[in-house]
């Protein structure tokens, strides 16, 4: 149920986000969601690929440090509440959310949100518990 | 094993007599015989008889490495020459060699020196030395070889390369004691590895390493790829050459060095001040034996400290810690002295970091300021952005608290760092000059 995410060490400097997309788009890789979490130094992008194995080749071959974290696509009602009832259920349990961010791409009626969890199998149950939707990796790959 | 026993073991308050008596004849002997100390001596109204104890030592102007060049080739020898039996030369990075000379007797005393630093390492009679440090102007090879034939060993004058052959004679002739420099004992066993030869099946029992800068790391790996103790030896050609300072392999806790031929002292390298045993700074040393080449208060330029505590193998002789850099490399950071090799450390003791980074210095106002950037590893990196702060947050912790000045952690990409010719800039100073 856990998708694997890519993240990416970027110094804050003009361009450095570009190339990474550059990189990516040459290798034959599709971009599927990103966020960028930066500081004053530095900044750490995350990035849903379609395929992980060939993204981590291209970008650690130009040199960039690179990680892999496993996080949930949950599918969230697209309606005024649907998020905060998800995250009330996990709060409830003492779920942590460490970040999250949105798939451009919806599923169905349904908005895709990416958490990062500090313990994402306890969540992944919670939510199960709570009929939330998770979706399975290889359909966000795909999305 | 031990050469010497009555000198080694000297309780310090009677070496202490003896280098005193040792200075005033040596410095007389300079003052009589080189014009450059004369003058120098003139120059400080200094008479060899105002130095009452070795405390005294610090009237003394120094000698530095520039001083020995500007008498190329043999202005400073304090014998005519036909009293010189040998000429070294030491080739410097920059500029003109650096040529020494020694009587018959200083070749004796280094003889005596070289006997005690292998004893020091527990070789002895019976003991074969395979002696791959190079022969000719430089000290090495022929320092040692006078040294094992003193101390009644047999040597095998090899000097270096022609590694495959080095360790076919090795196999057969059976050395127990390696003298080269440590990165030549990796590729020993490098190339051991490549021709299958198992070291353990060598007779090899100790390796006596010098001649350039290694670590405690390096040493781990001497001694697990060849199987032998792996010890530390100190010298430098201006001063003696190899032998004037030696780490037993009782204790290998730092190398002792001869005092009841050389004073060593530490100071500060920006003010010449003379520093506790204990502390960091410049090695400043003073022969007081030699004949053809005495040196007073030269400056090595080599960053340590010294430990005078009685060492586990009972010898009084002070302990020189590893050479940590040079003091041409020492910065000033609103007034402390800062050395590279410094945060080196702090980052080798991070699990995960590698020693890539680089110092920038700036002025902000009056104020200097320190940026260390460290550039980030898949070990350290992390996809949340506290994990890294903290990293950042340690960094300059673990700095202020090992080299007692205030820096900004700057996180950089692999490779972010500058590297010209395959070395890495370290230090980047866009202060103002004065
Ligand atoms: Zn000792």
């Amino acid at each position: 149920m856990k998708v694997e995410q890519i993240s990416i060490f970027l110094e804050n400097k003009s361009g450095r986000l570009a190339e990474v997309t550059r990189l990516l788009g040459d290798g034959g890789v599709n971009i599927r969601a990103l966020t960028l979490a930066d500081t004053t130094d530095f900044g750490i992008l995350r990035l849903i690929v379609s395929d992980k194995a060939r993204a981590l080749e291209v970008l650690k071959k130009a040199g960039f440090t690179v990680g892999t974290t496993e996080v949930v696509a949950v599918e969230v009602p697209d309606r005024p509440g649907g998020l905060s009832g998800i995250l009330d259920s996990l709060g409830e349990e003492g779920i942590n959310v460490e970040y999250m961010y949105a798939f451009v791409e919806k599923s169905g009626d349904d908005a895709v949100v990416i958490f990062r969890f500090d313990e994402p199998d306890k969540a992944i149950a919670i939510l199960r518990r709570s009929g939330v939707a998770i979706m399975a990796a290889e359909k966000v790959y795909a999305l | 094993m031990v050469q010497n026993q009555k000198l080694e073991f000297l309780p310090r308050s009677e070496l202490a007599d003896l280098q005193a008596e040792r200075l005033r004849t040596t410095l007389r002997h300079v003052e009589s015989s080189v014009p450059f100390y004369r003058q120098k001596f003139r120059e400080a109204g200094l008479k060899p008889d105002d130095i009452k104890s070795v405390e005294d030592i610090s009237k003394i102007p120094f000698t530095n490495k520039q001083d020995l060049r500007d008498h190329y080739p043999f202005g400073l020898f304090a014998v005519p020459m036909d009293k010189v039996a040998r000429i070294h030369a030491s080739s410097g990075t920059t500029g003109k060699m650096t040529v020494v000379g020694y009587t018959l007797r200083d070749i004796d005393t280094w003889a005596e020196l070289m006997a005690r630093t292998l004893a020091c390492a527990g070789a002895g009679k019976g003991d074969i030395v395979h002696n791959a440090y190079g022969y000719g102007l430089f000290t090495g090879g022929l320092g040692v070889h006078y040294g094992a034939e003193k101390l009644g060993a047999t040597v095998i004058p090899i000097s270096g390369g022609l590694t495959k052959r080095q360790i076919m004679i090795l196999q057969d002739f059976g050395g127990t004691v390696l003298t080269c420099t440590p990165s030549y004992a990796l590729n020993l066993a490098e190339v051991m590895e490549e021709m299958k030869v198992d070291p353990s099946s060598l007779k090899l029992k100790v390796g006596i390493f010098g001649a350039e800068p290694w670590s405690e790391k390096m040493r781990e790996e001497i001694e697990r790829k060849l199987d032998i103790d792996a010890v530390d030896i100190y010298g430098l050609s201006e001063v003696m050459g190899p032998g004037v300072a030696q780490e037993c392999v009782e204790g290998k806790r730092g190398s002792h060095i001869f005092e009841d031929h050389f004073i060593a002292e530490i100071i500060d390298p920006e003010t010449g001040e003379q520093l506790p045993y204990g502390e960091r700074g410049e090695l400043v040393f003073t022969t007081i034996t030699k004949e053809a080449f005495p040196v007073i208060r030269y400056r090595t330029r080599d960053i340590t400290s010294l430990d005078a505590e009685t060492c586990v193998c009972g010898r009084t002789m002070v302990r020189m810690q590893r050479v940590t850099g040079r003091s041409d490399d020492m910065l000033i950071i609103r007034g402390v002295n800062v050395f590279p090799s410094q945060v080196e450390s702090v980052l080798m003791g991070i699990e995960g970091l590698e020693p890539h980074y680089q110092l920038v210095l700036d002025r902000l106002g009056q104020l200097d300021t320190l940026e260390v950037q460290v550039e980030v590893t898949e070990k350290v990196f992390s996809d949340e952005v506290k994990n890294l702060e903290h990293l950042g947050k340690r960094i300059e912790t673990d700095i202020k608290e090992y080299c007692a000045v205030t820096c900004k952690v700057k996180l950089v990409e692999p490779k972010g760092i500058q590297r010209s010719e395959g070395k890495a800039k370290r230090v980047v100073d866009n202060r103002p000059r004065q």
